[in-house]
């Protein structure tokens, strides 16, 4: 469980984080969603200790890791994994060295038993076959599942995924958001999400941050989110006005109301004139 | 103000380099890589450099020693101490803090803005020192190996051109070589190239670490950490002369 108590972070006069409390308990997905510039992610590098937070606590099981000593905070560290917006792949290794890394750097295995757990998260990750692969030979999806297989080799307690979903198709970010589900049940870890995906928060939302100009403006789960009232979240939610049409468009296609091309260019194009004048009339 | 904040971090960056190793096989790893790549990866363009460095240096001076009172073998005397005092070390090393300088200023650079220096804190690792101090300690390993073999060739290079153009004969050319040598000229060049070594880098491994940006920040970063190591070269070409010359 990491408990984020008061949270206060700045750069210079301009104040990022002001005040955020949050509980992420363990074995479930928590996010943090917001629109861009929303502290998202410096409260995240705070989380990590990337950035040092101007005020407040960040627990980790009830231990303040702001305060830890050097070798404290090096094994908290040791037990986090992160998945970065860019997958922060080392350009000079190939797949397998990538994800080998964290176990050559931290354990005594031989080199079969590196190669063994290699596989298997590769495995696990739907990547057979690609371990003599450099990073610039894969696509964006595939590097995020090198990335997430690379952050979860060591079986950490804490999950840390920056826009897991970023520059993704539809199809591969459900396939991202469904691995890091399946892998935080499968190994209780406490997973921390930054998203601004709405698919994703309602895939795997277990519990909800939404972060509004670096306040925390609301809290809840995927289900108390849809009927939620505050009209910044909604405002967020439903910022695209083309989905909300095209969800209308489809109710009425199914109950026989829209009969021809016009009737979705009215759905679709609300501000253009209904009928279009003849050419002729010109 | 910026040159002491910059002063306070470089400062801090060295200090921070000395921790403990996660995993010492690790970083040795680390450390045979990067000799290899400021080694052998510069050894081409240091040899093409002294070879003709030490061509142009003898026909130079049998231009302008014209008297007939002067011995030819005087030229390759004065190609011999010209080589060693002042173009292996710091013609070489202003050559390396561009080829290899300007490598480790954008590897580093490369890293911090594609986060990777984050995952691997993140890890745990200590970046400062799994990630500049091999470089560091392979530069102090390699760089003085490479003037060395840039003096040898040099001269060489100055015997073949003087031989082949007919200026001067092998035979003198190896009775001037001999001729008032004084060894410490070799362990002033070889004290030169271990500080230029270090100059080279840690101001490169400080402006890549510390990017903050994208693609073209990079590419300043590596220019400017190119352009404040050749001034640092020779400011301490001047300095260690002085001091060391002076008070041999």
């Amino acid at each position: 469980m990491i408990e984020v108590k008061n949270i206060k972070k700045g750069f210079g006069d301009k104040t990022v984080i002001q005040d955020v409390s949050a509980v992420m308990k363990a074995g479930q997905c928590n996010l943090i969603i917001g629109a861009s510039g929303s502290g998202k992610t410096v409260l995240m590098k705070c989380m990590v200790g990337l950035f040092q937070p101007d005020e407040g606590e960040i627990l980790y099981n009830g231990n303040d890791f702001i305060k830890m000593g050097r070798a404290d905070k090096t094994e908290i560290r040791k037990q986090i994994g992160m998945l970065f917006q860019g997958s922060a792949l080392f350009d000079s290794l190939n797949v397998e060295q990538n994800i080998m890394f964290p176990l050559s750097m931290f354990t005594k295995w031989d080199y079969k038993q590196k190669l063994n757990r290699v596989n298997e998260v590769l495995e696990r990750v739907n990547l057979p076959d690609v371990n003599k692969k450099f990073p610039s030979e894969l696509s964006g999806g595939m590097k995020k599942r090198v990335a997430l297989a690379r952050a979860v080799v060591l079986n950490p307690k804490y999950l840390f995924c920056d826009e897991p979903n970023s520059g993704l198709d539809p199809q591969t970010s459900l396939v991202i958001d469904k691995l890091i589900k399946d892998l935080t049940i499968e190994y209780n870890i406490t997973t921390v999400i930054n998203t601004h995906d709405m698919n994703s928060v309602m895939e795997i939302g277990d519990y909800i941050l939404y972060m509004y100009k670096g306040n925390k403006e609301w809290e809840g789960n995927k289900k108390d989110i849809i009927f939620s009232k505050n009209k910044r979240l909604n405002d967020f939610i439903f910022a695209s006005e083309f989905l909300q049409d095209a969800k209308d468009m489809r109710m009425l296609e199914r109950a026989g109301k829209i009969s021809d091309d016009r009737n979705m260019d009215e759905l679709l194009n609300k501000d253009a004139p209904s009928i279009m004048p003849p050419s002729d009339s010109e | 103000m910026t040159i002491f904040s910059d002063i306070g971090r470089y400062l801090l960056m060295i200090k921070g380099m000395f921790s403990r190793p996660e995993n010492k096989k690790m970083y040795g790893k680390e450390l045979i890589h990067q000799c290899v790549e400021i080694g052998i990866g510069s050894l081409g363009i240091v040899t093409i450099i002294s070879i003709f460095i030490g061509a142009v240096s003898t026909i130079q001076t049998a231009y302008q020693l014209v008297s007939p009172l002067i011995p030819k073998s005087t030229i390759a005397q004065v190609v011999r101490d010209t080589i060693i005092l002042e173009f292996a070390p710091t013609l070489v090393c202003i050559v390396l803090a561009g080829v290899a300088g300007s490598r480790i200023a954008s590897e580093l650079g490369n890293m911090r803005v594609s986060e990777q220096i984050d995952a691997l804190e993140i890890m745990g690792v200590k970046t400062k020192t799994y990630l500049i101090l091999p470089k560091i300690l392979a530069a102090l390993l390699m760089i003085p190996l490479l003037v060395v073999i840039a003096m040898t060739l040099g001269i060489w290079g100055g015997r073949l051109a003087g031989v082949s153009s007919g200026i001067i004969s092998g035979q003198e050319f190896d009775a001037g070589l001999k001729l008032f040598f004084d060894p410490f000229t070799v362990k002033f060049a070889l004290i030169k190239s271990y500080v230029f070594a270090f100059i080279i880098s840690s101001i490169a491994a400080f402006y890549g670490y510390y990017v903050k940006g994208g693609a073209l920040e990079i590419g300043r970063a590596s220019t400017k950490a190119v352009v404040v190591s050749c001034i640092l070269i020779l400011f301490a070409d001047y300095v260690l002369s002085a001091l060391l010359l002076k008070a041999n």
